[in-house]
């Protein structure tokens, strides 16, 4: 038997972003948001007229934000930064690297229009790179929510931790299917549906994927389990472990290359623990292009459609 | 309030410090850690509002960021005969498993110390930062930074030196170590800088030069009235003229000192240019 998830009504994740920051906003003095100039894009507008004197309006000078937010730490701020993933991490590595990362500081870094889906702006926009670089840097959360609800919920989280984050969402709309009132917690995986034939981890935008392909799936007689994978660093070793112990076999989903990405962090697990047959269902070691994100996550397979597919090989391969 | 002969003498100190611990490892900053020994004794002992003890969140006194982390060794020098830890742990600097790492970090925890440094170019923002915070919370304190003047070069101080005036962070003096040295010769000849202090006024600054930035009545003098000018809806910018190596005859003038070590014969004629004061670690 299949779980039943509704789509409650698609919204944009940057959305949920922005408003578990307008929730911050009241209940926690020492938030106070950065922007490089993206404040409608990343939905920091209701923070910004609220609380002016906790919005630091930085222009387009990312590598400033990403420095100014570790120097608010000293003095017990809670930065979060908004800009797009791009100019939120592959831009800003180095100044990530040694002024948050290294130096330990309480910097909550925020980004909004992560992976193939922002669609239209193309390949210069479009960061499939951002999971790996962030997961690498010691001490770094890396969290990527699946929908409007679930990205609220993380926002809120992550301000009680002590330490820096990377939060990754997206601007598109999507299903948005979790529960109101879900807690998040910091690399807790979340079990969406019981299989025994294969399992599928999804992290961001393809959870809502791989419980479509769950559905199809099942009508083919094929029995799979789905585990939201919303925080990818740390990640939950014993949810994909416990799992793949029950179904002897694995699909990765993400929306970001296969190398450096969700995908090769399972591997890992598996490789020293539980060798087991694995696909990836990410891009394969390349730039996007222009297109509506649909026709981008088709032609990239980065779909239902591409789960079904992977998960019915990497089956025979058990 | 310490006397010139004090703070001369804590000065002839930190330089037999500094001397000593590039020594020991055979690498280390010594030239622009010799320049800036002055403005160092000074900003510790004098300029600065300082609380007992370390909390990295340092409420109710004044800050210091050191953005051209490579002369660590008088930062950590001073920061130790200050007090923020024991004098003899800069035999430590260097070596594994100390706190005293090459460039300095709160990795290790080391008081005194709120931000890594050494990648150039990221200690304005952090300190402008700071800044913020401090007025968020309704603390009148300053924050002092220290920069190289090569290090102007990186283009984010540009965006921090912008963003200091555009919004009135008017709680930050910002040092600039103006040498004229870098790793490949004179900033002359590397990339120009042209006027320093044309280029802070036109991006909306105050700035006040100190002509004889190794004389410790000058710094206190520009510094002092670097003070009067905070609160004035203007970022501060001090100019601090310097030269690399000061104190050890041979190591003066040039960039050759920038990051390499004395060897036996070298550190024992810096030694005996600069008489033990205060002890020896």
């Amino acid at each position: 038997m299949t779980k039943t998830y509704t789509n409650t009504g698609s919204k944009d994740t940057r959305s949920g972003f922005g408003a578990g920051l307008t929730e911050l906003g009241k209940s926690n003095e020492n938030v106070v948001a950065l922007c490089a100039d993206l404040t409608g894009s990343l939905k920091m507008d209701d923070f910004k007229a609220n609380h002016p004197e906790r919005f630091f309006q930085v222009g387009i000078a990312e590598a400033n934000m990403i420095g100014m937010a570790a120097g608010l730490t000293i003095g017990g701020k809670i930065p979060f930064t908004g800009t797009f993933a791009n100019f939120s991490t592959g831009r800003v590595y180095d100044q990530i690297r040694q002024s948050v990362a290294y130096s330990g500081k309480n910097v909550k870094i925020c980004a909004s229009h992560a992976g193939i889906t922002l669609g239209e702006d193309g390949a210069t926009h479009q960061i499939l790179e951002d999971i790996g670089l962030m997961k690498m840097l010691p001490g770094m959360v890396v969290i990527n929510p699946c929908d409007y609800n679930q990205t609220k919920a993380a926002t809120i989280a992550i301000a009680e931790y002590e330490g820096p984050v990377y939060l990754r969402f997206g601007r598109p709309k999507v299903a948005n299917f979790t529960p109101e009132d879900q807690k998040f917690e910091i690399g807790k995986a979340l079990h969406l549906q019981s299989g025994t034939d294969v399992t599928i981890v999804a992290t961001g935008h393809l959870v809502w994927e791989a419980l479509e392909a769950a559905k199809t799936l099942n009508e083919k007689g094929i029995s799979a389990e789905v585990i939201n994978i919303h925080t990818i660093k740390p990640l939950d070793d014993k949810a994909i472990l416990d799992s793949v112990t029950k179904t002897g076999c694995i699909v990765t989903a993400e929306e970001h290359n296969y190398l450096g990405g969700l995908g090769e962090s399972v591997a890992r697990i598996l490789a020293q623990h539980k060798p087991t047959p694995q696909e990836f269902i990410a891009t394969n070691d390349t730039f996007g292009e222009s297109g509506t994100p649909a026709q981008l996550m088709d032609k990239y397979g980065l779909n239902a459609e591409a789960i079904v597919k992977a998960s019915e090989k990497v089956i025979k391969r058990k | 309030m310490a006397s010139t002969q004090q703070l001369n003498d804590l000065t002839t100190q930190v330089r037999r410090d500094i001397l000593r611990m590039v020594h020991k490892v055979n690498s280390g900053h010594p030239g622009g850690s010799l320049g800036c020994a002055e403005f160092f004794v000074a900003l510790y002992n004098e300029i600065m509002e300082r609380k007992e003890g370390f909390d990295m969140d340092g409420k109710n006194e004044d800050l210091f960021f050191l953005s051209n982390g490579h002369i660590s060794p008088v930062y950590y020098s001073v920061l130790a005969r200050a007090g923020y830890f024991p004098v003899d742990e800069l035999n430590t600097f260097r070596l594994i498993d100390s706190r005293l790492q090459g460039h300095p970090t709160t990795h290790e925890g080391l008081p005194g110390i709120r931000i890594a440094s050494g990648s150039l170019g990221q200690g304005m923002s952090v300190a402008i930062g700071a800044a913020e915070a401090k007025k968020l919370n309704k603390d009148n304190h300053l924050i002092y930074s220290l920069h190289g003047d090569g290090e102007l070069q990186e283009g984010q101080n540009w965006e921090a030196i912008m963003y200091a005036a555009a919004n009135k962070v008017d709680n930050l003096i910002a040092t600039v170590d103006l040498n004229g040295q870098q790793i490949d010769g004179s900033t002359d000849q590397v990339l120009n800088l042209g006027s320093v202090r044309a280029k802070f006024e036109a991006f909306g600054w105050t700035v006040v030069e100190i002509e004889n930035g190794n004389n410790i009545e000058a710094i206190l003098e520009g510094m002092t009235k670097a003070k009067t000018l905070t609160g004035q809806e203007k970022p501060v910018c001090v100019l601090l003229k310097t030269v690399m190596g000061n104190g050890v005859d041979f190591m003066m003038h040039t960039h050759a000192w920038h990051g390499k070590a004395p060897n036996d014969e070298q550190l024992e004629i810096g030694l005996n240019q600069n008489p033990e004061t205060l002890g020896d670690y």
